[in-house]
């Protein structure tokens, strides 16, 4: 337990307007973890990852990312945001693009890369997503599986410390699920930190080193894909977990 | 695109009903019109007899022959594949045009002697009073477009202030507020600067609605990718919503181009010597209104089919990214 904490979220609370979507969040992600978030659809599952990198605002406690508190009146959220990746359930790529700028244009604005280096590394992370030969296309000329692995590609060439996924497979066709989840497979194997968002509990188990489930904005349960799948302690997860697993 | 079927529609223009009714429109009409006056009722002479004394036999035959000949063309061109069938069109429709102005007597000699100069001093005028002002009306669009979507007050007061003063009054309205009320405020300024200032607040304000329905336009996750990444607010909007937002506001942009070409003979209120303050002028002394009139016409037309052709190049080069 001495890796460091990549992201530490404390008493963490949120409102949109009235309505409290999170509530009392406490987490923490070290170094190297795998964690997979799960729940009801509107459980907050989304809103809590953007809070990560300060997509999303929260009103009470406090997120520490790479050591920087989030807050409103920060100066350097940049800063924040290049070190942590983000892969969204329907890819986001810049269609203006072709594939490879779009992962090379976060290294050379951000990072200030030199443009051969950035292709260098653009074409190096394609690789990892297999996907090398469609470094020319636009993101509309690709599959749903490719462009997420494009998004996954564009995400890795900023060299975060931390990805974080939410629900990257929901979008897409039943046959394209299982190459980006290989995809991300690998990624775990190389020691990447991961934060994960998903319903596939094939991947949960394979990979997480934690589970937390949430219901209702708050956590509900967090144990080892173990102790989740074969001896859920809450009711609502058993329910849950009943429903996903039944088909 | 309308995305036509694949089972192929009749083609009106051949059938019987259509036919026929265009035949009759086209008798009644040329019926009503007495032609027997025209190089028409001469042609017909053979069979009319001296056409002024032809009565109404004279007329009916005349326009039995333009009817039939009318609809035996349209039918014809139905024929014809798609692009012929426009070049065809496009071509009578010039050449009615034609007829149209030869109908004025118009001495080319005249045209030719002062059209030079009708180039040199105003078209040249002409575009350079446009093309200024659009360029500082597209800067002024962005600038009032990204301050109306923004959160700032103060921004956001001044943008629809703006838009509203500057879409609310007549542009020439515009032109004399500033050319006679600035000189008001110790401010002398010349009629060219005056009319490119006037044209460029004006065209500015309605570009900057074009702008921001543009920026809207864009998904709400490109600026979730680009934040994601670390881009702050003015590479997100520079290099990845106002790229997008470009085929958006393309089309209408184009228009308003054309429209300030044609908007910039407003400025010859204040005497600026552009094409159509030039096309008043240069005739009068002759009483030779309509051949400058017409010859100023045909250039403003000539340019915005330019600026039409430069359009189409732009928005199929846009169009690239959306291709599969
Ligand atoms: N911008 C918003 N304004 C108001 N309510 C929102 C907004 N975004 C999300 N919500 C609400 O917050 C709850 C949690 O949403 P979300 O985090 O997307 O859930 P999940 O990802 O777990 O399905 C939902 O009830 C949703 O309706
Ligand atoms: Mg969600």
């Amino acid at each position: 337990m001495s890796a460091e904490t990549i992201i530490d979220v404390r008493n963490v609370s949120k409102w949109y307007g009235a309505f409290q979507v999170l509530t009392d969040i406490n987490l923490k992600v070290r170094k190297g973890e795998r964690i997979v978030i799960c729940g009801p659809s509107g459980s907050g599952k989304s809103t809590l990852i953007r809070c990560f990198n300060r997509l999303e605002a929260h009103q009470e406690g406090e997120i520490v990312v790479n050591g920087i508190n989030l807050h409103a009146k920060m100066r350097n959220v940049s800063d924040v945001r290049r070190n942590v990746g983000m892969v969204f359930q329907h890819f986001n790529l810049f269609p203006h693009m072709t594939v490879l700028m779009n992962c090379m244009v976060g290294p050379m604005w951000i990072s200030g890369v030199p443009e051969a280096e950035a292709r260098a590394r653009a074409l190096k992370y394609l690789e990892r997503v297999r996907i090398p030969e469609q470094a020319n296309k636009f993101p509309v000329q690709l599959s749903g599986g490719q462009q997420q692995r494009v998004a996954i590609a564009r995400s890795l060439c900023m060299q975060p410390a931390v990805m974080l996924f939410d629900e990257p497979t929901s979008a897409l066709d039943p046959e394209m699920v299982s190459e980006v989840l290989e995809t991300m497979t690998a990624l775990a194997k190389d020691g990447m930190t991961m934060v994960c968002v998903t319903h596939e509990m094939g991947f949960a188990r394979a990979v997480a080193d934690r589970v937390i489930f949430m219901n209702g904005g708050q956590i509900v349960e967090e144990a080892t894909p173990d102790e989740f799948f074969t001896s859920p302690k809450h009711e609502r997860t058993q329910v849950f977990l009943s429903q996903i697993l039944k088909h | 695109m309308l995305y036509p079927d694949t089972v192929e529609s009749v083609v009106l223009v051949h059938q019987p009903r259509f036919v026929a009714t265009m035949f009759a429109a086209a008798l009644v009409v040329f019926t009503v019109f007495n032609l027997t006056g025209t190089t028409m009722g001469e042609l017909m002479r053979p069979v009319i007899g001296e056409p002024l004394q032809s009565g109404f036999y004279g007329r009916f035959a005349i326009a039995l022959v333009i009817a039939a000949l009318f609809c035996l063309n349209i039918v014809l061109i139905g024929f014809a594949s798609l692009k012929i069938q426009i070049a065809i069109v496009w071509i009578e429709l010039l050449l009615v045009f034609l007829a149209f102005f030869q109908t004025f007597h118009l001495s080319l000699p005249f045209i030719e002697q002062k059209l030079p100069f009708l180039i040199a001093q105003g078209l040249v005028t002409t575009v350079y009073v446009s093309a200024i002002s659009i360029a500082i009306a597209s800067l002024i669009a962005i600038l009032g477009a990204v301050a109306k979507l923004s959160t700032n007050g103060f921004a956001y007061a001044i943008a629809s202030f703006y838009t509203s003063f500057f879409r609310g009054l007549p542009l020439l309205m515009q032109v004399y507020l500033i050319y006679l009320g600035l000189p008001q405020l110790g401010i002398i300024i010349d009629a060219v600067p005056a009319g490119i200032l006037a044209l460029s607040l004006c065209y500015g304000a309605y570009m900057t609605e074009i702008f921001r329905s543009g920026i809207q336009s864009i998904d709400r996750g490109q600026w979730e990718a680009s934040r994601s990444i670390g881009f702050g607010f003015g590479l997100t909007m520079r290099k990845i919503i106002l790229p997008q937002a470009l085929p958006v506001i393309i089309p209408p942009t184009g228009n308003q181009f054309i429209s300030m070409l044609k908007d910039s003979s407003l400025v010859s209120v204040i005497g600026v010597w552009e094409l159509m303050f030039l096309a008043r002028t240069l005739g009068q002394k002759t009483f030779q209104h309509m051949e400058m009139l017409i010859s100023a016409a045909m250039l403003y037309w000539i340019m915005s089919i330019c600026l039409e052709l430069i359009q189409s190049r732009i928005e199929r080069h846009y169009a690239r990214s959306k291709v599969r």
